[in-house]
C-alpha cells in the first residue's frame, strides 16, 4: 500500500512470564485515516498500541513510520502522540504549561509557541483555560487538555487508549461525534484502542478486531457487522444469534427447523448460522404467504425486555435453540403486544444468514 | 548462565521505564548494596577467620564462636537483652492493639491531642528519652539490688515506653483495612460485643499484631542509646557490652556474637514475614 | 467511628492502661527534665528548681553553638546525599519487574533488622587504617606501582604515588561520621520515596516521554515535582534521627566530630551537670519539632495541587 503510515510487520510481543501479548501482528495504517483496535481486554491492542509509541519494545518484527523502521526509537524521538487513558495531565501545571509542555522540549521559541497553544485550545474549545490546574476541570475538559497538548506538536498519528472510557455515557456519545469531526478537521491519522465495539464502529473508518493477541478480522465498520469472518467476530461485534446447523446440498438446516439458510459452496457437515437480531421479523399469526427465499420457525416466547425504544424478545424454539428478534417500538404500546408464554412465528430472509465455517 | 540471560534480555527487550535494566540505575543499584552490605559481610566472613589481627584470611575456624559462648559476661548479656525484648514485645504489642482500637473505633474530646501525645515517643531523638529516663528512676529511688529477672524492671519499662506507640502504629494501619460490616454482621448474628471482637475483629488483626510485635522485638533488641543510659554495672544487655568492647578493639569474638545476633533476628523476621504472609494471602 | 459515650466499658477499657503509661513512663519523666533545665546543680546529685534561665543562656555560649550548627550541618549534608543517592535507587525498584520488586525492597528494609550498633561496628572494621578500604587501596597501589617498575618507569611512579603506601585516615574524622550517617539511614529515604514514587500513575512519566522529553528532563520536570511530598517526608524522616545521632559521632568521629548528643551524653554521664543536659536536650527536641512543623506548612501547600 503506497499510502502507508505506519506499517507494522509481524509484531510480537512476549512479556517475562510468556505470556504472548501480541502473537505475528501484521497490517498497515493510511495516512489521514481513523482506524480503531477493537477487543476484549487483554486482546493485545494496548499493547501494540504502546508499542507503536515506544513504551514497550517488540519481542520480534517492524514498525515502520513513514517508513521508518523505529526500532531503538525512543518514545520522545518518534512522530507520534498519545492521549493516555488517565489522560495524564500534570496536575502541578496548568492547562497552558501542560499543552506547552512538549512544545518547550522541542525548543520552539516563546511567541510561537504561545500562538500555538492558544490555538491548539481553541481547537479543543478551552478558550480562556490557560490558568487552571488540571484538579480545577472535569473529566472531559481533561481529556480535552489532553488531546491539545498533543494535537499541538502537530503529530503524524495521534495515538488514543481508550480515551472515553473515563467518561461517564451521556459525555462520551458527545464526545465520539467531536472527535471524529476533529480528526476530519485536522486531517491527522487517528489510532484509537476501545473495547467498546459502539465506539468503534460509530468513529472509526477501519476496524482492527483483536483476540489474543492476533488481528482476527480488519475491515470498514459496515462490512465488519454485515459480513463477520469468524463466529468471534459475529459475537464480538452487536448482538447475534448462532445456531448449530447441518449442510447438506447447498442448504442448511437447524435442530428440528427446516432450512434456515443457504450457502451452495458449502460442503457437507456441521456449520453455524449467524443471524442478527434486528433482521428476524416477529409474526403472532401464521405468514400468509412465506416468500420463497425466506425462512420461518415458530417458538414459545421466553422473555421481552424492553429497552425504550426497542424491545427484545426471546423466542424458544426447542432442540436448545434460544433466538432473540429485536422489535422497533414504532408505536405507543406496541410492546405489550407480545407476553412471555406466546406462540410466535420469526422470519428471516435467507440471504441475512450467515453461515460460518468454524 | 549467562548466555540465557543474554537469551532472556533478547527475548524480553527493555522498556523506557525499565530502569532495572539500564546501566546508570544497575550501577546506583549495586553500589548502594554494596555499601550496605560489605561492611555486615564482612564481618561475618571474618568471625570465621583464624586470625586475631583479622584482616588477612588464615584459614575457617569456628574458635571464636567457642570463645563468645565461653564469654560468661557476654552470654549474661546476650540472654538480659532477649528477657527484655521477649517481656517489652509482649506488654508493648498489647498496649499498642489498646491505642489502635482507641483510636480507630472512638471519638472523644482532645483526640488530636491524644494521637499527637502518642506519637511523641516515635518523634523525639532517642537520646532525649534516655536521659530523661536516667533522671526519672535515679528520681523516684528505683531500686538497684534487686534479684535478676526484676532488676531489668527499668530497661524494660524504658524499652516499653518507646515501642508501643511504634506497634500501635502498625497494628492501626492493619485496623484501617477492617471492614466494619463484618463486625455489623457478626452482631446482626448474634454475636455479642466481646464475642465479636474475639471471633472476628482479632482474627483480622492477626497479622497486624504480629507485624507489630516483630517491630517491638526487633525495636527493643536493638536499642543502645537508651538502655545506655538505664542500665547499671550489673544489667548489661548486648549492645552495651558490645559497646564497651569496640570501644577498645575489634575483635573476631565481637564478629562471632554480633554475626549470632543477626542470624537470630533474621531468623525471627523470616517466620514473622511468614505468619504475616499466610494470614495476608487469606484475606 | 462512635463516639466514646456510646460504649463507655470498652472505651475506658482500652483507654486506661496505655494513656497512664504515656503519663507515667513518659510525659512524667520528660518534664522532669524540663524542669530540670531550669534548675541548678545544689550538690553531687541534688537539684534545685529555680526557674534559672542560665543553662539555656549557656547553650548559646560560642563553644556550644558550634556544636549546635555542626550538627545542623552535618545532618542536613548526609540527608541531602541520602536524597541523592535514595531517589534514583527508589525509583528503579519503583519500576523493576514484577518478580525482583519485593526482593529488591527487603534488600532495602533488611538493615533494619540487624542491630545499628553491629552495623556501626561493622563499618568501623571496613574503614580503619587497617581495615578492608585501605587494603583495597594498598593493593591498589602495589598493581599501579608494578605497573610503572615493568615500563621502566619506577621513578616516575614513585614520584606520583609516593614512596611507600601510606594508609588512608578514613576513620575518626568528620567524613567517617557522613559516611556513617548515611549507612544508617539510607533506608529511612529510600522507603518513603518509594512509597511517593509507587503512588506516582506511570503514565505521567510516559506522557512526558511521549510529548519529546528525555528521561532527564522527565526526572527533573515531572518525577521531582509530583514526587515532593514524598520527598519532604523523607528528608524529614532522615533528618531527625541524624540530627539526634549518638552512637554513629561517638565511634567513627573525631575528636570534633562531636554533635549535640555527645554533649548531653557528657552532662548526664561524665560532667554530671544534668540542668544543663536537660537544657540541651530540650533544645535538640525543639530543633525536631521544628523540622515537624516544617513538614506539616511543606505538606499543606503542597497536598491540594496533588490529590487530583
Amino acid at each position: 500500500m503506497t499510502d502507508a503510515i505506519i506499517e507494522i510487520a509481524d509484531i510480537s510481543k512476549a512479556f517475562p512470564g510468556g505470556v504472548r501479548a501480541v502473537d505475528a501482528v501484521s497490517l498497515s495504517i493510511r495516512e489521514g485515516e481513523f482506524f480503531a483496535l477493537l477487543g476484549p481486554s487483554g486482546c493485545g491492542k494496548t499493547t501494540l498500541l504502546r508499542m507503536i509509541a515506544g513504551f514497550e519494545t517488540p519481542t520480534e518484527g517492524a514498525i515502520r513510520i513513514d517508513g521508518v523502521d523505529m526500532a531503538g526509537t525512543a518514545p520522545n524521538r518518534r512522530p507520534v502522540n498519545m492521549v493516555f487513558q488517565s489522560y495524564a495531565v500534570f496536575p502541578h501545571m496548568s492547562v497552558a504549561e501542560n499543552v506547552a509542555y512538549g512544545l518547550k522540549m522541542d525548543g520552539v521559541a516563546k511567541p510561537e509557541m504561545a500562538r500555538r497553544v492558544e490555538d491548539a485550545l481553541a481547537l479543543v474549545r478551552l478558550d480562556g483555560f490557560d490558568g487552571r490546574k488540571p484538579d480545577q476541570l472535569s473529566g472531559g475538559q481533561r481529556q480535552r487538555v489532553a488531546l491539545a497538548r498533543a494535537l499541538v506538536k502537530r503529530p503524524r498519528v495521534l495515538l488514543l487508549d481508550e480515551p472515553l472510557s473515563a467518561l461517564d455515557a451521556k459525555l462520551r456519545e458527545a464526545m465520539q461525534l467531536e472527535l471524529v469531526n476533529l480528526q476530519k478537521s485536522v486531517g491527522i491519522t487517528f489510532v484509537v484502542v476501545t473495547h467498546d465495539q459502539d465506539e468503534a464502529l460509530s468513529m472509526a473508518d477501519r476496524i482492527a478486531v483483536m483476540e489474543t493477541g492476533q488481528v482476527r478480522q480488519l475491515a470498514p465498520p459496515a462490512e465488519l457487522y454485515e459480513h463477520p469472518n469468524s463466529r468471534f467476530v459475529a459475537e464480538f461485534i452487536g448482538k447475534m444469534n448462532v445456531i448449530e446447523a447441518t449442510a447438506s446440498d447447498g442448504v442448511l438446516t437447524g435442530p428440528g427447523l427446516g432450512v434456515i439458510a443457504r450457502a451452495p459452496d458449502l460442503g457437507d457437515g456441521p456449520a453455524s448460522v449467524a443471524l442478527r437480531p434486528e433482521k428476524i421479523r416477529l409474526n403472532m399469526a401464521p405468514t400468509p404467504a412465506l416468500g420463497k427465499d425466506e425462512a420461518e420457525i415458530e417458538g414459545t416466547v421466553t422473555t421481552v425486555s424492553y429497552h425504550g425504544a426497542e424491545s427484545h424478545i426471546y423466542v424458544d424454539a426447542g432442540e436448545g435453540v434460544l433466538l432473540s428478534a429485536t422489535v422497533q417500538n414504532a408505536e405507543r404500546d406496541a410492546a405489550h403486544r407480545v407476553k412471555r408464554g406466546d406462540r410466535a412465528r420469526l422470519c428471516w430472509r435467507l440471504a441475512d444468514a450467515l453461515v460460518l465455517k468454524e | 548462565m549467562i548466555a540465557a540471560y543474554r537469551r532472556w534480555k533478547r527475548l524480553h527487550p527493555a522498556g523506557p521505564l525499565d530502569y532495572t535494566r539500564k546501566w546508570p540505575m544497575q550501577l546506583t543499584l549495586a553500589a548502594t548494596f554494596i555499601f550496605l552490605y560489605a561492611p555486615i559481610l564482612i564481618l561475618i566472613l571474618f568471625s570465621f577467620n583464624d586470625s586475631r589481627r583479622n584482616i588477612v584470611w588464615r584459614g575457617f575456624t569456628t574458635k571464636y564462636y567457642e570463645k563468645a559462648l565461653g564469654n560468661e559476661s557476654l552470654i549474661e548479656a546476650f540472654v538480659n537483652s532477649l528477657t527484655i525484648a521477649f517481656v517489652s514485645t509482649i506488654v508493648s504489642t498489647i498496649l499498642g492493639a489498646m491505642v489502635a482500637i482507641l483510636l480507630w473505633r472512638f471519638r472523644f474530646p482532645g483526640k488530636a491531642g491524644y494521637e499527637g501525645g502518642m506519637a511523641l515517643p516515635i518523634v523525639i531523638p532517642e537520646i532525649c528519652l534516655g536521659v530523661a529516663m536516667l533522671a526519672f528512676f535515679a528520681r523516684i529511688g528505683w531500686p538497684t539490688d534487686l534479684p535478676w529477672p526484676l532488676n531489668l524492671g527499668n530497661i524494660i519499662i524504658a524499652h516499653i515506653s518507646f515501642s508501643f506507640p511504634f506497634a500501635a502504629v502498625v497494628i492501626r494501619a492493619r485496623l484501617a483495612g477492617f471492614n466494619r460490616e463484618l463486625e455489623e454482621a457478626a452482631r446482626d448474628l448474634g454475636a455479642s460485643e466481646w464475642e465479636t471482637y474475639r471471633d472476628v475483629v482479632l482474627p483480622y488483626l492477626k497479622p497486624g499484631l504480629v507485624a507489630g510485635a516483630l517491630l517491638a522485638f526487633t525495636l527493643s533488641l536493638d536499642d543502645f542509646v537508651i538502655t545506655f543510659f538505664t542500665s547499671g554495672p550489673d544489667t548489661v544487655t548486648f549492645p552495651v557490652k558490645v559497646y564497651s568492647m569496640v570501644r577498645f578493639s575489634v575483635t573476631p569474638e565481637v564478629n562471632a556474637a554480633s554475626t549470632v545476633l543477626i542470624v537470630i533476628t533474621l531468623f525471627l523476621t523470616a517466620i514473622a514475614m511468614r505468619v504475616q504472609n499466610r494470614s495476608a494471602k487469606r484475606d | 467511628m462512635e463516639s466514646w459515650r456510646s460504649t463507655p466499658r470498652v472505651f475506658w477499657a482500652v483507654f486506661s492502661a496505655p494513656s497512664f503509661w504515656l503519663v507515667a513512663f513518659f510525659l512524667i519523666p520528660l518534664s522532669l527534665i524540663w524542669a530540670y533545665s531550669f534548675g541548678e546543680k545544689t550538690g553531687i546529685i541534688d537539684i534545685a528548681v529555680t526557674g534559672t534561665l542560665d543553662n539555656y543562656i549557656r547553650a548559646f555560649e560560642p563553644v556550644y553553638l558550634q556544636i549546635f550548627t555542626k550538627s545542623l550541618w552535618i545532618a542536613t549534608l548526609s540527608t541531602l546525599i541520602c536524597l541523592a543517592v535514595g531517589l534514583p535507587v527508589a525509583l528503579t525498584i519503583v519500576y523493576a519487574p514484577p518478580k525482583a520488586k519485593p526482593w529488591l525492597l527487603l534488600l532495602v528494609i533488611l538493615p533494619f533488622w540487624t542491630n545499628l550498633l553491629i552495623r556501626t561496628y561493622a563499618l568501623i572494621a571496613v574503614l580503619r587504617t587497617r581495615g578492608y578500604v585501605n587494603f583495597g587501596l594498598e593493593w591498589l597501589y602495589d598493581q599501579a606501582s608494578w605497573l610503572f617498575q615493568i615500563v621502566g618507569l619506577g621513578g616516575l611512579g614513585a614520584a606520583i604515588l609516593g614512596e611507600r603506601f601510606e594508609p588512608v585516615e578514613i576513620l575518626y574524622n568528620n567524613g567517617a561520621v557522613l559516611i556513617g550517617l548515611v549507612y544508617v539511614h539510607l533506608p529511612f529515604m529510600v522507603l518513603p520515596l518509594y512509597a511517593a514514587l509507587e503512588r506516582l500513575d506511570r503514565s505521567y512519566l510516559e506522557a512526558s516521554l511521549d510529548l519529546g522529553a528525555g528521561q532527564f528532563q522527565t526526572f527533573w520536570r515531572v518525577i521531582v515535582p509530583l514526587a515532593m511530598p514524598g520527598i519532604v517526608s523523607g528528608l524529614i524522616i532522615t533528618f531527625i534521627p541524624t540530627l539526634g545521632s549518638f552512637l554513629t559521632p561517638d565511634l567513627l568521629g573525631g575528636p570534633d566530630s562531636t554533635m549535640i548528643a555527645n554533649i548531653i551524653e557528657r552532662q548526664f554521664k561524665s560532667a554530671n551537670d544534668w540542668p544543663f543536659g536537660s537544657a540541651l536536650s530540650f533544645m535538640l527536641m525543639y530543633l525536631t519539632f521544628g523540622a515537624l512543623a516544617l513538614r506539616a506548612f511543606l505538606g499543606r501547600g503542597r497536598s491540594s495541587g496533588l490529590e487530583a
